[in-house]
C-alpha cells in the first residue's frame, strides 16, 4: 500500500495540470471562435514561419 | 429590410432611447467592428484578413467566423466606410457594427466566471470520486481515513470556490425571508460537507464528499446551459443594435462633420439625407421632402414636409435632404418619452412565476420539513446525534434538485437552439413557458403584418396611354411609391414614353413635358386631385382629370400562413393599428381577422393589452414600431421582427430573424412541447425521489447509492430534453 503514497500525488498532480491548462485556454481567449480556428488549421498562409 | 437596417447614413434614435447597457468609450487605438454574413470558410478568412490588412492604416485585423465579424485595429483617422468598399470589391457583404453596442467583453467574463467554477467542479469531483470508488469498493482503516482526509482537502476549497454563485443566491433570497432552488441546494451542501468531516475525524464509514461535489457540479452545468443559450440570444440581438451606428451628419459653418449621436446638443442644424432617419426631435429650417410616420405612429401615408414642420427622432426622411434645428435631444426626444411608456405598462414577465419557481415553491419547503423530521424521529429513536444528523444529511442529498435544476435548462437550451435555426432569437429565459400559454395573439399592422413596401393594386385600372407616362415619370424618382409602380409596371410590360426636362420637386413628385404638355405625378394637391384615404399618387396629363394609382403596404411573406396557423389551433386573432380604417379593415378582411381596431394611439394599444389580460387572457403581442412598445412590454409574451426600432426589440421578449412570420406558429407549437418536457423532467424527479427517499429516511442510503440516484437522474433528464430536437 505505500505505493499510494505516489500514486495519490501523481494523479492529483496530473489532475491539477488539466486544469491549469484549461484555465490558461479560457484566459486566453481560445474559445472565442471555435469555428474560425477549425478552419484555419487547413490554410496554408502561417505554414512556413509563425505570424508575428 | 436590410436596406433600412444598414443604410449608411441613418443614425438609430432607438440606440439613445434604448435600456441597454452604458456605451463604453471606443478604445485609443480605434477599433472597428465589421459584420460580415457572408463568410463561411476557411478562404473566406485568409481573404477578408489579407485585404484588410493591406489597407494603409490598418494595424491587425481578425476574423471571428463564429460570430461572422472582423474587429479591426486602425489608425484613428481609418473610417469603416473606407473599408467596407476594399471588402466588397473582394465579393465580401460588410456592414459596419457600432463597437460601443458590442458589449461583448463584459457579458464574457460572466460566462468564462462560470466555465471557470464548472472546470473545477469537474476536476474536483472526478478526483474525489477517484478515492470514493476505492472506499466504496472495500478500502478501510486507516487507508479509507487516509482517502477522506484527501477527499476533504479537495472537496472544501473546490466548493468554496465553484458553489459561491449558489451560495450567493440562496442568500440574497433568505436575507429578504423567501425560498428559492438554491436555499436546499446550499443547506444538502453545507451539511454534506459537515457530516462528512465530522465523520472522517471519528473515523466513520459514510462521507459525502464527492456527492457534494457531483452535486455542484451537475447544477453549474446546468446554470452554464441556461447562461449560454440566453448569451447565444444576447449576442445576436446585440449586433442588431451594433448594425444601427448612431450617427448624424452636423452643419458647422456649411461644412458638413458626421458625429455620434450622443454629441448632439439643442439648437444644432443637422443635415438628414433621404432615406435616413431623424436622430433628434427638431424642426425643419430647409429643404422639402417627404416623411414616414410609420414606426411612431403606424401610419403609412408619407406626409409632407417643409420649412416649419416639426420633427420627431425616429421618423424616416423619404425623398429630399432635410435640415433641422435640434430642439430636443437624448433623454428628451419623444422618442425617448415614448419609450418611457415601456417602464410604466406593467410588464408581463414580472407577473409570471416560472415553473421551475413553482416546483421550488412546492419542493424546498417539503424537502426541508422532511429532513427535519427525519432528524427528530432518528434523535428521538436512538438518542444519537450523530445518526441523525447523518440520515438528514442522506436525505437531503439524495432529494436534492440535481435533476430539477437541470430539468428547465436542458429543455430551454434544446428548445432555444431549434428555434433559432428557424430564425427565433428567444431572449427572455421564461418565453417559452409564457408562449405555451398563449390564448390571444394581437398583431400590428405596419411593418409587422405588412413589410412597409408599397404594392400597386390598381394597375388595370389604367389606359395603356397612361400608364408609359406614370412610367416615366416613376423611373426618374427613387420613392417607394415611385419604385413600387415601376416595378409593376414594368412587370406588366409596359414601356415608358420619352419625356423632356424630367424633375423630382422633393415632397412633391416628378414632373415632365410629353409633347409639349405638362405632367405631373406625384401627390394629389399638386397634381390638382382631393386628397383620400389611402395610400395613393395622382398622375395628371394636362386637360385631363387626374388619375389615382392606388397602393397598399404589401403582405409580409408568411403573415396570412401565421394568422391561418393561430385561428386553426383556436387562438383569437386581434389587429391593432394606428393606421386609418380603410388601409386596416382591408387587410383585416385579406386575412380573415374578425377583430380590429384602427387608429389606435400608444397608450390604447397597451390598455387594450392590459384589458385583455385582466380579463384573464394570455396575450401575445407581436409588433415592431415605438407605438407599440408599451403594449410589448404589458402582453404576457411579446414577438418584434428584427427591422422593429430597437426600443422595440428591447421590449420584445423573442426576435423574429428573417423576414417570413410563419416561424411565429411553429415557435408556440415548439413553446407547447418544451413545456410538456419541463413537466415530464419534474416527474421523472419526483419518481426518482419517490424511490430514493424512503430509503435515506431509513438510513439505508449510503453514499454510492446517493452518487447513483443524482447520476441517472440528471442523465434521464438531460436525454429527455434532446428528444426535443
Amino acid at each position: 500500500m505505500e505505493v499510494l503514497a505516489y500514486l495519490i500525488p501523481i494523479s492529483l498532480f496530473l489532475g491539477g495540470v488539466g486544469l491549469v491548462a484549461f484555465v490558461y485556454t479560457v484566459r486566453s481567449n481560445q474559445y472565442d471562435d471555435p469555428e474560425g480556428d477549425a478552419r484555419r488549421i487547413l490554410s496554408d498562409e502561417w505554414d512556413d514561419r509563425p505570424k508575428p | 429590410m436590410t436596406t433600412q437596417l444598414t443604410s449608411g447614413t441613418a443614425a438609430c434614435p432607438g440606440c439613445i432611447a434604448s435600456p441597454a447597457e452604458p456605451v463604453q468609450p471606443i478604445p485609443q487605438d480605434a477599433q472597428i467592428a465589421l459584420s460580415l454574413p457572408g463568410i463561411h470558410c476557411s478562404a473566406c478568412i485568409a481573404t477578408v484578413e489579407r485585404e484588410l490588412n493591406a489597407h494603409p492604416g490598418v494595424e491587425d485585423a481578425r476574423v471571428n467566423l463564429t460570430l461572422k465579424r472582423a474587429m479591426v485595429k486602425a489608425s484613428r483617422d481609418l473610417r469603416a466606410a473606407d473599408l467596407i468598399p476594399v471588402l466588397e470589391s473582394a465579393g465580401f457583404e460588410a456592414h459596419e457594427l457600432d463597437p460601443g453596442s458590442l458589449s461583448a467583453t463584459q457579458a464574457d467574463r460572466a460566462g468564462r466566471d462560470l466555465l471557470m467554477r464548472l472546470a473545477v467542479a469537474g476536476f474536483a469531483s472526478m478526483n474525489v470520486m477517484l478515492l470514493s470508488v476505492s472506499v466504496w469498493s472495500g478500502a478501510s482503516d486507516a487507508t479509507r481515513d487516509m482517502f477522506h482526509w484527501i477527499s476533504a482537502a479537495i472537496a472544501l476549497p473546490a466548493i468554496a470556490f465553484s458553489a459561491r454563485p449558489f451560495f450567493i443566491n440562496a442568500w440574497s433570497a433568505l436575507r429578504v425571508k423567501r425560498l428559492n432552488m438554491d436555499v436546499p441546494i446550499v443547506l444538502a451542501i453545507l451539511l454534506a460537507l459537515v457530516t462528512s468531516l465530522w465523520e472522517t475525524a471519528l473515523s466513520g464509514a459514510h462521507a459525502y464528499f464527492d456527492a457534494a461535489l457531483t452535486l455542484t457540479f451537475f447544477l453549474l452545468a446546468g446554470r452554464y446551459l441556461d447562461y449560454r443559450t440566453r448569451d447565444a440570444a444576447r449576442s445576436a440581438a446585440e449586433e442588431l443594435t451594433a448594425l444601427e451606428v448612431p450617427r448624424a451628419i452636423r452643419l458647422v459653418d456649411d461644412t458638413e462633420e458626421e458625429v455620434a449621436v450622443a454629441t448632439l446638443a439643442v439648437g444644432d442644424l443637422i443635415l438628414v439625407r433621404p432615406g435616413g432617419r431623424m436622430p433628434v426631435d427638431g424642426e425643419i429650417v430647409l429643404g422639402r421632402s417627404e416623411i414616414d410616420r410609420s414606426l411612431l405612429t403606424g401610419e403609412t401615408l408619407p406626409v409632407f414636409a417643409q420649412a416649419g414642420l416639426a420633427v420627431s427622432a425616429g421618423e424616416v426622411n423619404l425623398t429630399g435632404p432635410l435640415t433641422i434645428r435640434a430642439t430636443a435631444v437624448g433623454e428628451d426626444t419623444s422618442l425617448h418619452r415614448m419609450a418611457d411608456l415601456v417602464a410604466i405598462a406593467e410588464s408581463g414577465r414580472s407577473r409570471y412565476t416560472s415553473l421551475a419557481d413553482k416546483a421550488a415553491k412546492l419542493y424546498a419547503p417539503g424537502v426541508h420539513i422532511l429532513s427535519a423530521l427525519s432528524f427528530l424521529g432518528w434523535y428521538i429513536y436512538s438518542g444519537d446525534i450523530r445518526t441523525a444528523l447523518n440520515i438528514a444529511a442522506a436525505v437531503l442529498i439524495i432529494t436534492c434538485p440535481c435533476a430539477l435544476g437541470l430539468a428547465v435548462p436542458a429543455v430551454t437550451t434544446a428548445a432555444s437552439g431549434r428555434l433559432f435555426r428557424k430564425g427565433m432569437l428567444i431572449k427572455h429565459a421564461t418565453a417559452l413557458e409564457r408562449l405555451a400559454e398563449v390564448d390571444t395573439v394581437v398583431f400590428d399592422k405596419t411593418g409587422t403584418l405588412t413589410s412597409g413596401t408599397p404594392e400597386l393594386t390598381n394597375l388595370s385600372d389604367h389606359s395603356r396611354a397612361d400608364l408609359e407616362v406614370a412610367l416615366a415619370l416613376a423611373e426618374a424618382s427613387s420613392h417607394p411609391l415611385s419604385v413600387a409602380l415601376t416595378k409593376a409596371a414594368r412587370e406588366a410590360g409596359i414601356k415608358p414614353v420619352t419625356l423632356k426636362d424630367v424633375t423630382e420637386v422633393p415632397g412633391y413628385g416628378t414632373e415632365g413635358s410629353w409633347r409639349g404638355q405638362r405632367v405631373r405625378l406625384g401627390r394629389a394637391a399638386w397634381t390638382g386631385a382631393q386628397e383620400g384615404d389611402q395610400t395613393g399618387a395622382w398622375l395628371s396629363v394636362a386637360g385631363q382629370a387626374p388619375v389615382c394609382f392606388q397602393y397598399t403596404d404589401s403582405l409580409r411573406p408568411g403573415a396570412a400562413e401565421a394568422v391561418q396557423a393561430f385561428r386553426d389551433a383556436g387562438k383569437e386573432v386581434m389587429l391593432i393599428s394606428g393606421d386609418t380604417q380603410g388601409a386596416v379593415q382591408a387587410l383585416a378582411e385579406k386575412l380573415g381577422i374578425e377583430q380590429w381596431v384602427a387608429r389606435a394611439l400608444p397608450q390604447d394599444k397597451a390598455a387594450r393589452v392590459q384589458e385583455l389580460s385582466d380579463q384573464g387572457r394570455h396575450v401575445l403581442m407581436v409588433g415592431d414600431g415605438l407605438n407599440d412598445t408599451a403594449a410589448l412590454a404589458a402582453a404576457h409574451v411579446s414577438i418584434s421582427p428584427a427591422s422593429a426600432l430597437d426600443a422595440a426589440r428591447v421590449a420584445s421578449d423573442i426576435v423574429l430573424l428573417g423576414n417570413d412570420l410563419a416561424p411565429i406558429a411553429d415557435a408556440c407549437d415548439t413553446a407547447v412541447k418544451a413545456t410538456k418536457r419541463i413537466r415530464e423532467n419534474f416527474r421523472i424527479a419526483t419518481v426518482y425521489n419517490i424511490i430514493a427517499v424512503p430509503l435515506a429516511v431509513a438510513g439505508l442510503a449510503t453514499p454510492l447509492i446517493a452518487a447513483l440516484a443524482m447520476s441517472t437522474s440528471s442523465i434521464t433528464v438531460s436525454l429527455n430534453a434532446l428528444r426535443l430536437r
